[in-house]
């Protein structure tokens, strides 16, 4: 291992960072700077305490037509890690708004704390298993080694440097304030050249196919991937003050602005936590349960009706305000088209196990599976039903969002991630089984109860939250005061903390018990799940 | 006529045509004779092997 290049440009880019935070325009703008300079930094030096003075081996060349598993590895490793970090913070923040107190300035308060949990878990929790499970799935589909080499490598961790850059961003105030697309102008340039080189290693994986179908998973994988660049591009256009400073102004202006952001919020929904994530629904459902999937042509229906409509149901996040009428009924009418293709969808999914139902009761992994599915066919029809001008009049701007977006990320994306992780640990590590399939029954049912807890709180609390804004007595005056319908929330907000906090409970067990697997230990648990005494039948 | 008018009335009419069609020959070409067969070997690819 020489990586004379990688040394080099990793080197170089130290000093321009240097550079930038000595000529930097503004203080945050200098303090990101020496973090990316300290960060680049020890990179070099990591890759220096590797270099192997011994002369090439002749098999290193053979290695190159086997499947480039190791860049997964990594992947599935960061996956768990993000997952805890950013289900921490979640808890924490849940904690904030219950206790004010905890608000600690001006690191760590609430604003800052937020778009901190939500890239967490959506990029760097969600973005990582989407990454690594792509490039698992691709290679085994299309049956050829990842393309391009090393850059399967400049992906993953020109991706973690963006997820560094973004949190420590956060937490230091710099932000373009658009919402899950809050890092500034420069940390979005690098993120477009990681995700364009991200393109060229699943597309050239595809080109050098040696399968002539390419299996619908992919299809998935590469909408995400080019409907993604081109929502980060667009929704990003801006001109910064100066090319050493943090702040930057937008293309757009006005209510032009506000549904650029919503095209790209609600596709960041549409394409990066349901179209990447079906795509592991279509490789790994099939895989743990060795069926498969029930419809291939509905799966293709599924893909392209999911594809066209998607695109127009952003403007539903924009009821009742400035965007025109129209543009808000075609948001409405898209979302409510989407419940079929999402539903037809999840009756493929749930339909693969048709004939292998038992596996429900006896593999806790395909328990997670189904349970994640149902909770994409949950989620994805109180979308359509929020976007309902009507409902939304009620449901805008109160905790029920918040509820919704948890059934679907904690429900479908977490679970179907963790069914993903659970499944691909033994093959990586080439480990017989988990540690403990026992274990991962606890993950399912910490999981699920604290989903349901968080998500019914939730829909108690916006319901009632929209009831108290708009209850007028008979004078026509309001009836509460805002500072009360905040006041009224704090039992819920309680709760809410209690299923965040089961949620993560989860997380620390599956984090446990992949370790352990890595680490090739095997718990002793008999037979106790894998021949679970048949319930006594019916007299 | 401004940009915006022209676009718009270009996405409305011919584009909105354009991805319509495209749509229901994806739907039509799902259905033609012999995809079921091809369909179902598609479905198979995941699991030839590890």
């Amino acid at each position: 291992m020489k990586h004379t290049v990688e040394m080099v440009v990793l080197a170089v880019g130290a000093f321009l960072a240097l550079v930038g935070a000595g000529f930097a325009q503004d203080r945050l703008f200098g303090a990101h700077m020496w973090i990316l300079f300290f960060m680049l930094l020890g990179g070099t030096l990591v890759l220096m305490r590797r270099v192997d003075f011994r002369p090439a081996v002749a098999g290193h060349r053979a290695l190159q037509t086997e499947y480039f598993d190791e860049v997964v590895k990594y992947g599935v490793i960061a996956t768990v890690f993000w997952g805890v970090v950013g289900f921490l913070v979640g808890v924490v923040v849940a904690l904030q708004l219950a206790f004010p107190d905890l608000n600690v300035e001006p690191w760590f308060n609430f604003g800052r704390m937020r778009p901190l949990h939500t890239s967490a878990v959506i990029f760097a929790f969600g973005g990582n298993a989407l990454i690594a499970t792509s490039f698992y799935v691709v290679q085994r589909t299309s049956r050829a080694r990842l393309f391009g080499g090393d850059l399967g490598w400049f992906v993953f961790w020109g991706y973690q440097l963006f997820i560094v850059l973004a949190a420590t961003g956060y937490l230091l105030g710099i932000t373009q304030s658009r919402e899950y697309a809050e890092p500034e102008w420069y940390v979005d340039l690098w993120l477009t050249i990681v995700w364009v080189a991200y393109l060229v290693a699943f597309m050239g994986t595809i080109l050098k196919r040696k399968e002539p179908h390419i299996y619908v998973a992919n299809w998935f994988y590469l909408g995400f991937i080019v409907t993604i660049a081109m929502l980060h591009v667009v929704n990003n256009l801006a001109v910064p003050v100066s090319f050493l400073g943090s702040k930057s102004y937008s293309a757009f202006a006005g209510v032009q602005d506000a549904l650029t952001q919503w095209w790209y919020g609600h596709n960041a929904v549409g394409f990066f936590l349901t179209a990447g994530f079906l795509a592991m629904m279509y490789y790994f459902i099939p895989k743990q349960v060795n069926r498969p999937v029930y419809s291939y042509r509905l799966s293709i229906i599924h893909f392209w009706a999911l594809i066209f409509m998607y695109i127009w149901a952003g403007p539903h996040h924009l009821h009742y305000t400035a965007l025109p009428d129209w543009a808000q009924t075609l948001g409405m009418v898209f979302s409510v088209m989407l419940w079929m293709p999402s539903w037809g969808g999840m009756i493929n999914g749930l339909m693969t196990l048709s004939g292998a139902w038992d596996k429900v009761r006896t593999d806790p992994i395909v328990r997670m599976m189904v349970m994640a599915v149902a909770f994409y066919g949950m989620a994805t029809f109180e979308g359509p039903m929020m976007s309902i001008k009507a409902v939304n009049s009620l449901s805008h701007y109160t905790d029920w969002t918040i509820g919704h977006v948890h059934s679907g990320a904690l429900g479908w994306n977490g679970l179907i991630t963790f069914g993903a992780i659970y499944y691909l640990v033994p093959k990586l590590w080439n480990r017989e089984r988990l540690y403990s399939l026992q274990m991962v029954n606890w993950h399912f049912w910490l999981a699920t109860l604290g989903i349901v807890v968080y998500a019914a709180t939730m829909w108690v609390a916006g319901i009632q939250q929209g009831l108290m804004w708009r209850e007028y007595d008979d004078q026509g005056f309001l009836v509460y005061s805002f500072a009360e319908s905040v006041a009224a929330m704090f039992p819920y907000y309680i709760m809410r903390a209690a299923g965040g906090a089961l949620f993560l409970a989860g997380a620390l067990v599956m984090a446990f018990n992949v370790t352990m697997t890595i680490l090739g230990r095997v718990r002793d648990e008999g037979a106790a799940l894998d021949a679970a005494p048949l319930p006594a039948p019916a007299e | 006529m401004e940009t915006y008018t022209a676009m718009r009335h270009f996405a409305d009419s011919w584009g909105l045509l354009a991805m319509t069609l495209f749509f229901l020959g994806v739907v039509l070409f799902i259905f033609r004779p012999g995809a079921k067969k091809a369909a179902a070997q598609a479905s198979a690819i995941p699991l030839k092997e590890d």
